[in-house]
């Protein structure tokens, strides 16, 4: 029979001890050395049916199936662009997957879809084994985003900046007054008056920086509330 | 014989670890050890530049190392020489075997390490600060990495040496860089003679040192993320 060394939800460090005994299972930021569990990730210890796994606190984006990211388009390709994901690499965004009629490609400049510089929200659609992204703009609401400005965060905070049922980021949009997309990959799109987007970032900002602090949103009311007089 | 500053064989320099000081990088952390400040800055995973030398099974580790030119008594003249080049090396050989390498393929992770204070031990307090930057920047790794410097300074064993024993005549310093948890050793490098045995008694003072490091590496690491005590609340 194993022992839990660690408390859940407690801070591991790497090569810190989690459990011993084979009954316990390694799963993300972890791994099995001998008989003992050793975290291989700063971050919180999560044990579900005996299976152990770090919640990062911080990190690249990591990409996964059917994730709803921003992107900006970094290059054109002679068939797709290259899309910036703020991850290890950079992504792929074939033309098939990104327009809706057939284009000949030796016919046609692909740029006047999207160009250079331009900020898409996009789908992920498929992590090959070797860990090359592919984008589609096949679904609702994906599009070209125009104008605003791009707030960049720890993607491991984006579900304190949604909020629960988006009660958090649905607030922002009530004080500012901006348009707010938020992408899985840390990315937030905010687009409005330049005063109004320059508070939604620093109340972006705010939120990562006490994303750990127990009654954020009090916090974050206080400063929109201070901020929008 | 006693040592100059009047400490024990076995002492330390007293030791302070910050994590998170630079906002623009990754992962960053502060590490001083008696006169000698470390800081390092971690970037990355990120695209791999040049992209020539990216590596399709594992992450490419690049590390810098650079002394100010306000760090040492006698102005050092600024940017990389001979000596920085190595020291990078030693410093990514050191570091290498405790991160996975394998979870990112293709990409690459730099370490920028800066010494802005040098008083002996720059490599060791590198190492230690660039091991803590790796770990707040969500690198997977097997373990911490810890390095403090032993030696042979007036015929005694001695962990820790200051400039002032590392300038004695025939002094020996060897570095040495250890995982505890894995209880591996990932550098050591000897400069001087000394017989075998007293290399075996500054070893054992020096992974005694490093165990030292480790304690407050850790304190470090959970520091930065459990302010005043307070829980961190489940995000799932």
């Amino acid at each position: 029979m194993g022992n839990l060394l660690v408390n859940e939800k407690q801070i591991v460090i790497p090569g810190e001890e989690i459990a011993t005994g084979m009954d316990f299972l390694p799963s993300f930021g972890t791994y099995r050395d001998g008989e003992s569990i050793i975290a291989s990730r700063l971050g919180i210890l999560s044990v579900r049916n005996r299976v152990t796994k770090v919640i990062a606190l911080n990190g690249v984006y990591m990409p996964q199936m059917d994730d709803l990211i921003i992107g900006v388009v970094k290059d054109v390709g002679f068939s797709g662009w290259t899309i910036d994901i703020g991850s290890v690499t950079y992504a792929n965004l074939p033309v098939g997957e990104a327009v809706r009629d057939k284009v000949e490609l030796l016919k046609s400049d692909i740029s006047k879809f999207y160009e250079i510089g331009d900020v898409i929200v996009t789908k992920v659609m498929n992590v090959t084994k070797s860990r090359i992204v592919q984008l589609s703009m096949r679904d609702h609401g994906l599009r070209k985003l125009q104008g605003g400005i791009i707030v960049k965060v720890v993607p491991q905070k984006i579900p304190r900046i949604i909020g629960k049922q988006g009660s958090m980021v649905g607030m922002i949009k009530e004080y500012t007054k901006c348009e707010i997309s938020v992408g899985q990959n840390g990315f937030i799109w905010v687009y409005g008056p330049a005063d109004k987007m320059q508070i939604t970032k620093r109340a972006i900002k705010l939120i990562e920086e006490k994303s750990h602090i127990s009654g954020l949103t009090d916090k974050v009311k206080e400063f929109l509330e201070s901020e929008s007089k | 014989m006693k040592r100059p500053d009047g400490r024990k064989p076995d002492e330390l320099r007293p030791m302070e670890a910050k994590v998170g000081v630079i906002e623009n990088a990754t992962g960053s952390a502060m590490f001083r050890i008696g006169n000698t400040i470390a800081i390092a800055g971690v970037y990355g995973p990120r695209e791999m530049h040049p992209r020539r030398l990216e590596d399709p099974e594992k992450s490419v580790i690049k590390c810098y190392y650079d002394m100010y030119s306000f760090s040492v008594p006698e102005r050092k003249r600024p940017g990389p020489d001979r000596r920085s080049t190595e020291l990078g090396m030693v410093i990514r050989n050191a570091l290498e075997p405790a991160i996975l390498v394998k979870e990112f393929p293709k990409s690459g992770i730099d370490i920028f390490v800066s010494i802005i204070q040098a008083d002996a031990g720059t490599r060791c307090a590198a190492i230690s600060a660039a091991s803590m930057a790796l770990a707040d920047a969500g690198i997977p790794m097997k373990d911490l990495v810890c390095a403090v410097a032993c030696g042979n300074v007036n015929d005694m064993a001695v962990a820790d040496l200051s400039k002032e024993e590392e300038d004695v005549e025939l002094t020996t310093d060897i570095p040495i860089a250890y995982m505890p948890r894995q209880k591996k050793i990932t550098l050591l490098q000897a400069d001087g003679d000394l017989s075998a045995k007293r290399f075996h008694e500054a070893l054992k003072l020096g992974i005694q040192g490093c165990e030292q490091v480790y304690e407050i590496q850790k304190k470090a690491l959970r520091e930065k993320y459990q302010i005043s005590g307070e829980m961190i609340e489940d995000k799932d």
